[in-house]
């Protein structure tokens, strides 16, 4: 492949030195060329640092990312969910899916190897490449073909001039017009748009800063979710968080110290047209203070594109809810539960479930100790009846909220000392209250209170808060990583843009007399600007090597030949140092053009 | 709870008036072309590239009788070669400097018009038409953003439209840039009309504010370059296949045969460019989006973080983005590394444009992950 990357696009050129790609993309070999074990070591690196391989590696990595964007992944948002959900969906095929890692496709062993070896891949191409770069600055240009008709671009004529004024009018020429330049055996040999290998090494090696990021943020990084009501606040450590996912740099003891509180939260909906009950605004007003100086609280707000960042954590404002105020008394008229509840919404227009447990009811009507448990909806516009739909909100701001309530008395498990969902009822040990031989119901506007059947008391549904949750997430890299991405961009535009391209001149003096100039040109063949390059160059080279004029005429009939030749030699014959070598004084066109 | 701020209910009805508006002069800027390539087709086309070359040729050979300076710069195309003449304007100013090489097989054909001058006149109209087309669509958008007070693109039709003027537009400016694109005007109008077809049946919504998740100004950074990329790629894929196309007829022709691929008529790939010519501009378009893509990926990524707290998440539409960046870094990778050229290099990028369709319009609508928009 090593003698594809340019000479396939253009004739390839007689002298090595010369013709030497303007790419330095590594040679590469076919075979083994050692024997034994470390012969095939050394193919197989060979092999895996091939631009055959990247590109195979490359089309892997885009083949094997699909499968995660169309099957459920751990990893993303409400992840564990859906993957269970699917999982009750798909019982045949999921612990298929599971031993292959189909629902953690992105930490997945296959989906690591394809990276891992492009980035080794990578850096066995990357690091060779940057040396022989250093060394290709530091060098002069490759000297001059012998014979530059063959070059792709070239130019000639014949001027009275004296050879060496003209070769140094090249080279002051090519010098102007920022080319490195150098004058040397009576010809120049000029190169330029070394930026553009300059371009592709940053942008290659800022993917490694790139993964680095990835790499660090992943080891160092933590993410805690807190849900508070209105006016609630917690301390960031680990028995205040409703959860917490420590990595192996940061864990329980590691959590930014801060105080945070929601002091309220403002909902804003669409009200009509097609879209009706659609977000249009959130925001949370909160007061925080970092470490442990209370003196320090500040104010501030949290919006869905705009996070708090206390310390080293971001506080991101993720749901929002509504959280009913519920006193329960018991038989005498005790208060043995008041709080609001935060409830959770189930669909987009806030319908919400949650329950209420009065575990310190203390004694029932028939004097035993027992507690309440209410499970229900929290109905943010509730509709007139729910006939046909039962308990549905109908819109997801607060217009007409109810609270709809079922009742349970017994034993709702919270003395077991098992940990328990806040959010769900276990009813095994409990029975439902039942009025008239129905299941005990009400329907509550706020100020309501419901007296509960066979003496347990009552329900009053005071009003309501609304709730807001947190993701505190603390993630180091991300500058690593946006320094990575910046620089593979300016290293992109370098490379794709840019070209890098030879230029020689040589002007000798010809045996008849007079001077031949004769100038070339070598670029990657997707620039069409070389030729134009070229021509402006021998224009302005033409004010101090004009052009004879009785060359004009049969300059006219030999181009046409000349051109043929120079460009049919290279397929027909590929290389033919030799014919030339027998008249090294004599430009090799020169036969075809006197 | 508040009522989200309001709606102008005109501006909006102005809005998708201007649109539809928009998609009529199209439909008859359609048919100019299309009348134009039927002309053209009377034309005497194959003659005409050789015309050409010889009058260029004594032209040049006139300046330099008259100057008595000349430089001649042969060009050695790849494989098979194209002949470029390319500096004769500095006659005057004592120098001709001619670009030439060998081989005129690969001539770009004359355009639609060929050398007709009804369908010139055709062509002329489309492209007027085009143009006015083009300034209702673009009020369509401005109005639409201005109903609302905030940037015009905060749901799939919104992106269609922006999408389909973005590409418009890139093809107008080259026009006015004098660069002989005027042969992309059907398959431009075409693709534009089928975009915007879409958008007002199956995209359609209300003009509304936008869901709190969209308030950011990267709104405005990311997405806009995203449909720039998206209308670019596009142009690109036209060309590739329009290259394809050509190759084929270009085979066919070698081959004996009189017609093009799928039956079409010789004379329509005569009069279009060559096929190098279609291979060279849709590398061209892809190379130059591609760092842009690289930003719009990145862009969104700092977006995602400052809205959800991590910006990678695999969610589909960032996996579909990754999966696209890829595809076109591997055709990128592919033509300059290992010399992949032609038609090779030519299925890669039908394969990353195939990524990017189904990023844009598959995972919208057949996945669902955390872009997923009002109305659609
Ligand atoms: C990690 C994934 C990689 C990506 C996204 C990537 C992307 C790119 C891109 C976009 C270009 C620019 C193409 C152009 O200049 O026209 C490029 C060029 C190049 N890449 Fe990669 N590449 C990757 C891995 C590799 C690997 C593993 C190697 C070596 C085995 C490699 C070697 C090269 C070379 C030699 C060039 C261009 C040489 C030249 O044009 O002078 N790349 N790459």
């Amino acid at each position: 492949m090593s003698n594809t990357t340019t000479e396939t696009e253009q004739p390839p050129a007689p002298d090595d030195s010369a013709a030497e790609r303007l790419s330095t993309a590594p040679v590469e070999s076919d075979g083994p060329t050692g024997i034994g074990a470390f012969g095939w070591a050394r193919w197989m690196w060979r092999q895996l640092t091939s631009m055959r391989v990247a590109l195979i590696l490359l089309f892997l990595l885009s083949l094997a990312a699909i499968p995660g964007s169309l099957i459920p992944q751990y990893q993303n948002g409400q992840g564990q969910l859906k993957v269970e959900a699917w999982k009750a969906q798909h019982t045949t095929v999921a612990p298929l899916y599971e031993k292959l890692q189909l629902f953690d496709v992105y930490s997945s062993i296959w989906f690591s190897a394809i990276y891992i070896l492009l980035f080794v891949s990578l850096a066995g191409c990357i690091v060779p490449r940057t040396w022989q770069f250093v060394g290709v600055l530091r060098a002069q240009p490759p000297a001059a073909p012998r014979n530059l008709t063959r070059m792709p671009v070239y130019a000639a004529w014949r001027t009275e001039a004296d050879p060496a004024a003209v070769n140094a009018a090249a080279h002051r020429l090519l010098r102007r017009r920022r080319f490195r330049a150098d004058l040397s055996g009576g010809a120049v040999a000029a190169e330029k748009g070394y930026l553009r290998e300059v371009g592709n090494l940053l942008f290659h090696l800022s993917l490694f800063a790139l993964l680095g990021g990835f790499a660090w943020a992943s080891l160092a990084s933590g993410t805690g979710g807190k849900l508070m009501v209105e006016g609630e606040g917690y301390s960031n450590t680990i028995t205040q968080l409703d959860d917490f996912n420590g990595t192996r740099f940061y864990g329980n003891q590691d959590l930014d110290p801060f105080y945070l509180k929601l002091d309220g939260f403002t909902s804003k909906f669409q009200t009509k047209g097609d879209q009706i009950g659609a977000a249009r605004q959130f925001t949370a007003n909160v007061e925080y203070y970092q470490g442990s100086d209370e003196s320090k609280l500040k104010k501030s707000t949290i919006e869905v594109n705009h996070p708090l960042e206390i310390g080293g954590s971001k506080v991101y404002l993720i749901g929002h809810g509504y959280a009913p105020v519920i006193t329960v008394r018991n038989g005498n008229g005790d208060v043995v539960f008041k709080g609001a509840v935060p409830f959770l919404p189930q669909d987009g227009n806030m319908t919400s479930t949650g329950v209420v447990k009065a575990s310190d009811y203390g004694l029932g009507p028939d004097g035993n100790k027992t507690q309440l448990g209410f499970s229900g909806f929290f109905l943010p516009t509730a509709p007139l009846s729910f006939e046909g739909t039962g308990p549905i909100s109908l819109f997801p701001g607060d217009a007409a909220p109810e609270l709809v309530l079922n009742a349970f008395a017994g034993d709702l498990g919270t003395d077991s000392g098992l940990p328990q969902n806040i959010y769900q009822l276990n009813t095994r040990k409990l029975t439902q209250l039942t009025q008239d031989g129905q299941p005990a119901k009400a329907r509550l506007k706020p100020g309501q209170g419901w007296t509960l059947p066979d003496g347990y008391g009552s329900v009053t549904f005071e009003g309501y808060k609304q709730w807001a949750s947190f993701n505190v997430s603390h993630r180091p890299g991300n500058e690593i990583a946006l320094a990575g991405a910046v620089l593979a961009i300016l290293g992109l535009i370098g490379s794709l843009f840019i070209q890098r391209r030879r230029i020689w001149v040589r002007a000798v003096a010809l045996p008849g007399g007079g001077t031949q100039v004769e100038l070339a040109g070598l670029a990657r063949s997707e620039s069409a600007k070389i030729a134009e390059e070229l021509a402006e160059l021998a224009v302005d080279l033409q004010d101090d090597a004009p052009a004879s004029e009785d060359e004009d005429e049969d300059e006219d009939d030999t181009r046409a030949p000349d051109g043929e030749e120079a460009a049919a030699a290279p397929d027909a014959v590929p290389d033919d140092p030799e014919a030339e070598a027998s008249d090294p004084a004599v430009p090799a066109d020169q036969n075809s053009k006197e | 709870m508040q009522l989200a701020s309001a709606v102008d209910p005109q501006l909006a009805d102005l809005s998708n008036k201007l649109i539809y508006s928009a998609m009529v002069v199209y439909t008859l800027a359609m048919f100019a072309h299309m009348i134009e390539w039927t002309f053209g087709s009377k034309g005497a086309v194959a003659v005409r590239s050789k015309e050409q070359s010889g009058s260029l040729a004594e032209t040049v050979a006139t300046a330099g009788k008259k100057t008595g300076k000349k430089v001649t710069v042969t060009v050695a195309g790849a494989g098979g070669g194209t002949t470029t003449l390319t500096r004769t304007a500095i006659a005057g100013e004592g120098a001709t400097v001619v670009t030439s090489g060998r081989g005129t097989d690969e001539e770009d054909g004359p355009g639609a018009a060929g050398t007709n001058e009804k369908a010139d006149l055709a062509g002329r109209i489309a492209v007027s038409l085009t143009v006015l087309g083009a300034l209702l669509h673009a009020g369509g958008i401005v109005t639409r953003g201005l109903s609302v007070s905030r940037w015009p693109w905060g749901n799939m039709y919104e992106f269609s439209c922006a999408f389909a003027f973005a590409m418009t537009a890139a093809y107008l400016v080259l026009l006015a840039a004098r660069k002989n694109v005027r042969w992309l005007g059907l398959p431009v109008v075409l693709a534009g009309l089928l975009t915007l077809g879409i958008a007002t049946t199956v995209l359609y919504t209300d003009s509304e504010q936008l869901v709190p998740a969209l308030h950011s100004p990267w709104l405005a950074i990311h997405v806009s370059t995203a449909i720039f990329c998206g209308g670019a790629f596009y142009a690109a894929f036209i060309a590739t296949l329009l290259y394809l196309g050509k190759d084929s007829f270009d085979k066919r022709m070698a081959a004996g045969l009189t017609t093009g691929p799928l039956g079409t008529s010789a004379s329509i790939w005569r009069r279009l460019p060559a096929a190098s010519t279609f291979d060279k501009l849709s590398y061209r378009i892809n190379a130059l989006v591609f760092p842009l893509w690289t930003f719009t990926i990145i862009a969104g990524a700092i977006w995602a973080e400052a809205a959800w707290g991590k910006y990678w998440e695999w969610d589909p539409k960032e996996t579909w983005s990754f999966i696209t960046w890829v595809a076109y870094a591997c055709y990128l990778h592919a033509r300059a590394t290992a010399g992949w050229k032609g038609r090779k290099a030519a299925y890669l990028a039908l394969a990353a444009f195939a990524c990017w369709l189904f990023n844009y319009y598959g995972v919208n609508i057949f996945v669902t992950g955390k872009h997923s928009y009002a109305g659609i």
